[in-house]
């Protein structure tokens, strides 16, 4: 048995975590409860009274066929905009690392676009595929594309897809890039001279041993398309044509604050909440005991 | 099975050259161990041969071919690094047949040639574990068969041992030794360890600055060596140098003290003793003041000054024996143990 050391017991380690308490009370686990709260709650169109109504919120949301299709809509979108930041990002990292000159500027400028804020992001998309204006629609109609995002519910998804997934590249490539560094070149050099070349040293030595990594981002990309799109959607669609750029998180907003249905606003959050809980338990869970060194 | 001829190797990087001119032939199944002071680019010699770093002049032929454009995978080479570089995400057998799997051979042949391999160095039990679970020395194993499951024509070793504890480093010194002798592949070795070079090499290339001091066996290089570099290198404890003047057929130490040479010349010289061959005995020439007394059981080491000078001196004396710290201790040195080195240009004078 250790002997553990008793320090004189002082109102100092307290205060200093006091601030960070207060930070997650307030802003966090406060407006959390509400949310919870709420979402037992169906309140009249003018907000001037309300009904404790149990379970009736959750209840209408799971015969809603309209929440449903937004729920795998949502999963849909998730893992295209994961796939293909991750995709890209891994790309561009296993070049970066190749680079022999210039490799710092390399890094330096794919890293930007992580500093543009969501909602410009949009913008800038938005601009460059405007069906009048855009550059990108005027290209597209040399091979016969007629782009309108603002009609074709298929485009538009694939433009907030391509817009949140341009976004997270760079911080998926930081992550990468960090990952690829620490494998030690030795192994690298061992896989070159057993005779494996470039591809297959990146496919059999590289990517598994990058792989908790790939778990870890993942996860956190998942999460970012869950909540964080919500500024890029805004920006480019407003969740149209129809519903079809409308996911889960744009859902709450919709519901909430233009249908003004806040108890269905509340409990869809809560469902949101609950997700988001459980990804990132099972990040905890596997991240940190799969990692492979 | 191959000779390797180094011919004018240079390497630079940019303006910068850090090998200069190597020449170097290697016979067919020798054991050759480029030993230096670490930043003396033995490891980029290596590395060059291996295909891991350009030539910037210069040619590497092994056996017929001329590699220098030769990917390492191209090369029909083996190495072994010095952090071992296993593939951690692959079991023991995944790792042996890795290079395999690339050329393609039967899964049968795999199987066989990697279980060959796990027999020879007594690793067949942790086939089917990972890197990580093994021990180090069961790592260097694994390294090793990952070379030889390849049938290599050249085998490279870069400072495979220096991770392991001093025992499993004898003792796999040993190993590395035997396999080399029953396998019959040409060898080459980079350590900084002299003892390890020492009994490993059939040849050892000391390399100095980028320079190859001397390229001769264990025993060429012991008994005479070509440059003060080598006498301090190889050897221990390190030689002792003393400045002295050759005249009138003798030399003649900073402090008086006279030992007849058969030499003609008259000049500055360094004059290069080591401490094994001073020989105690009560009416020698040479007096060493002690300072610290080293007791290493077979034989004890005297560190001090000689008399008169400030000239650290040490002497190997052999079983125990005490001193005093500021005794006086004399020895006598023969004349044929004595190497004699031009102050200037550092190399060796021929007596």
């Amino acid at each position: 048995m250790l002997k553990r050391v008793h320090f004189p017991s002082s109102p100092l380690p307290y205060l200093l975590v006091a601030p960070q308490l207060a930070i997650t009370l307030i802003f966090f686990i406060w407006p959390a409860s509400q949310a919870f709260y709420q979402s037992f709650l169906i309140e009249d169109a003018f907000g001037l009274g309300s009904e404790f109504v149990w379970f009736e919120n959750f209840e209408v949301l799971w015969s809603d066929s309209h929440y449903l299709a937004a729920f795998w809509r949502t999963a849909v979108f998730s893992l295209l905009v994961a796939g293909l930041s991750m995709g890209f990002a891994l790309v561009l990292a296993g070049f970066a690392q190749r680079a022999v000159r210039g490799a710092l500027t390399y890094r330096t400028l794919l890293i930007w676009p992580y500093a543009v804020a969501p909602v410009l992001a949009g913008a800038l998309w938005v601009f460059m595929f405007n069906p009048t204006l855009g550059i990108f629609p005027y290209f597209l109609e040399f091979f016969g594309i007629d782009w309108n995002h603002y009609l074709n519910g298929g485009q538009a998804m694939a433009l907030v897809v391509m817009a949140a997934a341009w976004k997270q590249v760079a911080y998926n490539f930081l992550f990468y890039l960090a990952a690829m560094q620490s494998i030690p070149p030795s192994v690298i050099e061992a896989a070159a001279i057993d005779g494996a070349g470039p591809g297959r040293r990146f496919w059999t030595i590289i990517f598994p041993l990058i792989s908790p990594t790939t778990f870890f981002l993942l996860v956190i990309n998942m999460v970012y398309a869950f909540f964080e799109t919500f500024g890029i959607i805004h920006a480019v669609t407003q969740g149209g044509p129809g519903t079809s750029t409308t996911i889960l998180v744009y859902k709450v907003f919709n519901d909430g604050f233009v249908g003004l249905d806040l108890g269905g606003s509340a409990a869809q959050s809560v469902i949101l909440m609950v997700l988001v809980v459980t990804m990132t338990v099972i990040q905890f869970r596997y991240v940190e005991r799969k990692v492979e060194y | 099975m191959a000779e390797i001829h180094l011919t004018d190797l240079t390497k630079s990087y940019g303006p910068t050259e850090v090998l200069h001119h190597i020449e170097g032939h290697i016979q067919d199944g020798e054991f050759i161990v480029i030993v230096g002071p670490s930043g003396c680019g033995k490891s980029t010699l290596l590395r060059m041969v291996a295909g891991l770093e350009t030539v910037s002049s210069g040619e590497i032929r092994i056996g017929e071919r001329r590699v220098n454009e030769l990917e390492p995978s191209e090369r029909d080479i083996a190495m072994v690094f010095q952090n071992y570089a296993l593939y951690p995400h692959m079991s023991v057998r995944a790792n042996m047949a890795y290079g395999l799997k690339i050329r393609k051979l039967s899964q049968a042949e795999i199987n066989r040639r990697v279980e060959e391999a796990a027999d020879i160095l007594e690793i067949r039990q942790y086939l089917d574990r990972k890197p990580r679970q093994l021990s180090g020395g069961q790592r260097q194993r694994v390294a090793m068969g990952r070379a030889i499951v390849r049938d290599p024509q050249v085998f490279l070793f870069d400072e495979p041992l220096s991770n392991l504890d001093a025992k499993l480093r004898v003792q796999m010194r040993l190993e590395i030794r035997k396999l080399q002798q029953r396998l019959g592949v040409t060898s080459i070795y980079v350590t900084h360890d002299q003892v390890e070079a020492m009994t490993l090499g059939d040849r050892l290339m000391v390399l100095n600055g980028g320079y190859v001091e001397q390229f001769g066996t264990p025993i060429e290089l012991y008994d005479r060596p070509a440059s003060i570099f080598v006498a301090g290198f190889i050897g221990s404890p390190a030689m002792n140098f003393l400045p002295a003047e050759v005249k009138d057929g003798s030399v003649v130490l900073s402090n008086g003290v006279i030992i007849p040479v058969e030499s003609p010349k008259e000049a500055n010289v360094t004059l290069g003793i080591r401490p094994e061959h001073l020989q105690p005995e009560p009416e020698g020439a040479i007096a060493l003041q002690v300072e610290m007394v080293e007791q290493l059981g077979a034989n004890t080491l005297l560190h001090g000054t000689l008399q008169g000078t400030d000239k650290a001196l040490t002497a190997s004396v052999a079983g125990h024996a005490t001193y005093e710290n500021g005794e006086f201790v004399n020895f006598s040195a023969p004349a044929s143990m004595l190497h004699l080195f031009d102050p200037e240009t550092e190399s060796r004078l021929e007596l």
